[in-house]
C-alpha cells in the first residue's frame, strides 16, 4: 500500500488542475482560515470579556461545552438541506460548511480567552489598578498581553481541528484535500484515500508548528522567557488544560 | 488508593464493557439488524443482504429481506453500504451474500467490454460476465437507469431534447454527478466515447440524491446524473435527455448473491418478487420512501403482504 | 414528535450500538495509554517523539482509518470491529499525552514524601501518583469521549450501525426528523458520556471534596 500511495503522490497528473494537488491544499486552507477567522472574532472577544467582567462564565461555557458535542457530520446534512436551497452558486457549498467549522472552533477559542484572562496574575491587575488604568486599560494594556500564551493555545487547538474536520465537507460537494478521500472511498481506490488522508495529517502538523511559531513571536518575551539564558521552573504556562482541550470531531 | 476504590473503578469499568459488548455483538433482544461482530451472515443458513448508499437500493434490499424472512430465512441487514466499488469488495469478501443490482451497470463493472443495450442481451452477457463465485437470479421488469438531466429551462434554452444534442455546448456546462463517475465507464468517460461531450467542470454530488437535485434547481450544474426512477424528476418539472447511443444499457432489477450462499427457498422467493416488480411499480413505492417519507421496511412490508409474498 | 416516537426502538438500538463503538475505546484506550504515558514520564528522551507521533495518528481522518485498516488487519471490510481499533487508536494518541501531563503534575514532594513512606515504587505510582493524576486524565477521557461519539457517527458513511445512519438517511430522503433525531441523540450521549465520567472522577477523588479545591 505505502507503494501505491508513494506512486499515486509520484504521478503528475495528480498535481495539476482543479482537481489537483495543489489546488485542493489551497481550497482546504481556505475554508479552515475563514472559519478560524470567523471564529476568532466571535469568540475571542467574548472570551475576554467573561474573563474580565467573571460575569454569564457558567451560561457560556456550557453552551460551550454542549457545542463540542455536536456531531459534525449530522451539522453538515442539517445546514445543507436548510441553507443549500436558499443559497446561490458557490456560496450554496461553502456557507454550510464554514457554519459547521464555525462552530466546532468558538469553544477552544473562547475557552484559551477566558482561561488566559482568569489566569492572569492578581499582582499584575493590581498594580495596573495601581497606575490608574481603568477596566478597559487593565484589559488591553495587561490582562491580554498576559493571557496571550492561552488564547494562542485555544486558537491552535482549534486550528488543528478545523483543518482535520474541513474533510467532511466533500461529502457534501465541498473541494478541499477531503475530495481525494470521497472520491477515493467511492471508486475503491485505496491509494487516493491514503494519499488524501497523508497530505491532510501532514497539513494539520504544518500549521500546528506555524501557530507554535507565530506563539513564540508574539507572546512577550517577559512572560515566555525568551530572553532568559537559563530556563527557569515556571516558565512555561501549565497549559495542560488546552493540551486537553484538543479534540477531533470528523 | 484503598482497594474499594480501586474494585469500584474496575467493577464499573467491566460492567460497561459488557453491556456495550453484549449490546453490539447483537445479543440484546431489541438488535433486529444489527450487524454482527463475526461479519458472517448470523450464523448457520443465514444471509446477510447490503444494499447501496441510496433510498431505491435500500428499498429493493428491504423486499429481498422480507420475503425471505417470510420463508423462514434467517437474514441480517448491512443497509448502506456506499457505491458498487465498495460493496462489491465487501461481496466477495463474504461480508454480504446477497445485494439488489442493476444488470447493464453490474455488467460494465465486470465487462469493460460488454456489447449489449437491450433487456435479455444485456442478462446474458451479465451472467457470463460475473466472476465465478457469484451469480444472479431472475431480472425483474423494473428498471432504473442512469439518466442525463436538465432543468427544462435549461433545456429548452439549448434546444436540447437527447444526450446528442450536447454536442459542442458541453464545454459550456458545468455537469454534476456522483464522484464514481469521473472514471466509471458509464460515466463521463463514456459521455465523452459515445457522444463526444466534455464538460467545462465536473462536481462531485452524490448518487442522484438530494444535493444533485437542488444543485439543478439553483443552477449550481447545468445537467445531472439522476435515476429515472426519480420522483424528483416529475416534482420540479426536469428534464430527461433523451440516450439514443444507448449508453446506458438495460437496468433491470436483478439480486446479485455468492453462489455458496444460495439455496432453492431463497432462489424461488427472491425469484417470486423479481416476478411482481416493474418500473411503474418500483417508481410508485420509491415515492412513498422518499416524498410521503415513509419507512423503506414499512413500504416493502406492504409491497409483499399486497403481493401474497409475505 | 410523532417520527421519533415510532421509532423508539430503532434509535434505542443504534444508540446501543453507537455507546459500544464509542465506549469501549476509551476504556481500552485509556488502559494502554496509561502505561505508555508512564513510560513518557518516566524516560524523558521519549516524551517528545511520543507526543510528535500520536499527534501525527490524532490527525489522520478517520474515514480514512475506517476503510484502511480492514486492509491492513486483514478484517472483513464491513467488520465495525474496525471502527472501535480505530476509534481506540485516537483515544489513545489523545490520552498518552494527557497522561504524562496528568503525571507530571504530581508534586515531586509528594512523590519523594511517599517515598520517604516506605512505598516502594510500584505501590507508590498506584497509590499516589495515578490518584492525584486523575483529575487531569479525567479531563482529558471526558474530550475523547466526547470526540468519539462525534467521529464515530461519520462511519456512517461507510454503512456501519449506529447513530449516524440517521444523518445519511435524513439527508437522501431530505427528511428533517431522523436527521434532528439523529443529532440530538449524539448530542445527549455524548453529554451523557461526560457526566459518568465526572461522577467516577469524583468517587475516585474525594479527597478534591473534603477540601474544597475545584477538581
Amino acid at each position: 500500500m505505502i507503494a501505491g500511495i508513494i506512486d499515486w503522490l509520484g504521478d503528475p497528473a495528480h498535481w495539476a488542475g482543479d482537481d489537483g494537488i495543489p489546488h485542493r491544499l489551497l481550497e482546504h486552507l481556505w475554508y479552515s482560515g475563514l472559519s478560524l477567522l470567523v471564529a476568532a472574532l466571535i469568540a475571542v472577544p467574548v472570551g475576554l470579556a467573561i474573563g474580565h467582567t467573571g460575569r454569564g462564565r457558567f451560561f457560556v461555557v456550557n453552551l460551550a461545552g454542549a457545542a463540542r458535542a455536536i456531531p459534525s457530520l449530522g451539522l453538515l446534512f442539517l445546514m445543507v438541506l436548510w441553507l443549500f436551497p436558499k443559497l446561490g452558486g458557490d456560496a450554496a457549498f461553502l456557507v454550510p460548511n464554514l457554519i459547521v467549522l464555525i462552530v466546532l472552533a468558538i469553544p477552544p477559542i473562547m475557552a484559551g480567552a477566558y482561561a488566559g484572562v482568569e489566569g492572569v496574575d492578581p499582582a499584575a491587575r493590581d498594580a495596573a489598578k495601581g497606575m490608574g488604568m481603568t477596566g478597559m486599560g487593565v484589559l488591553r494594556k495587561v490582562e491580554l498581553p498576559c493571557a496571550l500564551p492561552l488564547v494562542f493555545s485555544g486558537l491552535r487547538s482549534a486550528a488543528l481541528q478545523v483543518v482535520a474536520t474541513a474533510t467532511i465537507g466533500a461529502i457534501a460537494g465541498l473541494g478541499g484535500l477531503g475530495r481525494f478521500l470521497i472520491d477515493g472511498l467511492h471508486v475503491n481506490d485505496y491509494s487516493q484515500m491514503a494519499g488524501g488522508a497523508l497530505l491532510i495529517a501532514l497539513l494539520a502538523l504544518v500549521v500546528d508548528a506555524a501557530f507554535a511559531l507565530v506563539q513564540r513571536y508574539a507572546v512577550s518575551p517577559g512572560l515566555s522567557g525568551r530572553f532568559r539564558t537559563r530556563p527557569e521552573p515556571g516558565d512555561q504556562p501549565m497549559d495542560v488544560e488546552m493540551s486537553v482541550g484538543q479534540h477531533r470531531v470528523g | 488508593m484503598k482497594l474499594s476504590k480501586v474494585v469500584l473503578t474496575v467493577a464499573t469499568a467491566a460492567l460497561m464493557t459488557t453491556a456495550a459488548c453484549g449490546s453490539g455483538s447483537g445479543n440484546s433482544p431489541l438488535d433486529t439488524s444489527s450487524s454482527s461482530s463475526s461479519g458472517s451472515g448470523g450464523g448457520s443458513g443465514g444471509i446477510t443482504v447490503g444494499s447501496a448508499d441510496f433510498p431505491e437500493s435500500q428499498l429493493l434490499a428491504e423486499i429481498y429481506a422480507g420475503a425471505l424472512q417470510a420463508k423462514g430465512v434467517q437474514v441480517n441487514k448491512k443497509l448502506n453500504i456506499g457505491a458498487r466499488e465498495a460493496y462489491i469488495p465487501a461481496l466477495q469478501d463474504g461480508s454480504i451474500d446477497l445485494i439488489p443490482e442493476y444488470t447493464g451497470v453490474l455488467t460494465q463493472y465486470f465487462n469493460k467490454q460488454a456489447k449489449a443495450t437491450d433487456s435479455e442481451g444485456v442478462y446474458t452477457e451479465l451472467k457470463a460476465s460475473l466472476p465465478a463465485k457469484l451469480e444472479v437470479l431472475d431480472k425483474s421488469a423494473a428498471e432504473d437507469k442512469d439518466a442525463v438531466v436538465m432543468t427544462k429551462k435549461k433545456a429548452d434554452e439549448l434546444g436540447a431534447k437527447s444526450i446528442a444534442d450536447l454536442k459542442g455546448k458541453s464545454k459550456d456546462l458545468v455537469f454534476g454527478g456522483p464522484p464514481e463517475w469521473k472514471t466509471r465507464p458509464t460515466g463521463l468517460p463514456g459521455l465523452k466515447k459515445l457522444y463526444g461531450l466534455e464538460f467545462k467542470s465536473f462536481r462531485a454530488l452524490d448518487a442522484g440524491g438530494p444535493l444533485t437535485v437542488a444543485a439543478l434547481k439553483n443552477g449550481q450544474i447545468d445537467a445531472g446524473d439522476l435515476f429515472t426512477t426519480d420522483p424528483n424528476i416529475a416534482k420540479n418539472d426536469f428534464v430527461v435527455l433523451e440516450d439514443p447511443q444507448h449508453l446506458f444499457a438495460a437496468q433491470n432489477v436483478v439480486p446479485l448473491i455468492t453462489k455458496a450462499k444460495d439455496t432453492d427457498t431463497i432462489t424461488t422467493a427472491l425469484n417470486a418478487v423479481s416476478a411482481k416488480l416493474d418500473t411503474q411499480t418500483l417508481a410508485a413505492l420509491l415515492t412513498e420512501v422518499v416524498v410521503d417519507k415513509k419507512d423503506a421496511s414499512a413500504v416493502a412490508k406492504e409491497f409483499l403482504t399486497k403481493n401474497g409474498l409475505a | 414528535m410523532s417520527w421519533f416516537v415510532d421509532h423508539l426502538d430503532l434509535v434505542w438500538t443504534r444508540t446501543l450500538q453507537h455507546v459500544y463503538l464509542a465506549g469501549l475505546p476509551l476504556v481500552v484506550g485509556l488502559l494502554i495509554a496509561l502505561p505508555l504515558g508512564w513510560l513518557a514520564r518516566r524516560y524523558r528522551g521519549l516524551y517528545a517523539p511520543f507526543t510528535a507521533g500520536f499527534g501525527l495518528l490524532y490527525t489522520i481522518p478517520s474515514l480514512a482509518l475506517f476503510v484502511i485498516l480492514p486492509g491492513i488487519l486483514h478484517r472483513q471490510i464491513l467488520d465495525p470491529v474496525n471502527v472501535v481499533i480505530a476509534m481506540t487508536l485516537y483515544t489513545i494518541a489523545l490520552l498518552v499525552r494527557t497522561v504524562a501531563d496528568g503525571l507530571g503534575a504530581v508534586p515531586d514532594a509528594v512523590a519523594q514524601a511517599a517515598t520517604a513512606m516506605g512505598y516502594t515504587r510500584g505501590r507508590r505510582f498506584f497509590a499516589v501518583e495515578l490518584p492525584l493524576a486523575v483529575p487531569v486524565i479525567s479531563a482529558g477521557l471526558r474530550v475523547a469521549a466526547v470526540s468519539n461519539v462525534s467521529i464515530v457517527s461519520v462511519s456512517a458513511i461507510i454503512g456501519t450501525q449506529q447513530l449516524g445512519l440517521f444523518f445519511t438517511d435524513g439527508f437522501a430522503r431530505s427528511f428533517y426528523d431522523p436527521l434532528v433525531v439523529g443529532v440530538v441523540a449524539c448530542i445527549v450521549l455524548a453529554l451523557l458520556f461526560d457526566l459518568v465520567i465526572i461522577g467516577v472522577t469524583r468517587a475516585l477523588t474525594p479527597w478534591v471534596r473534603a477540601t474544597g479545591a475545584r477538581a
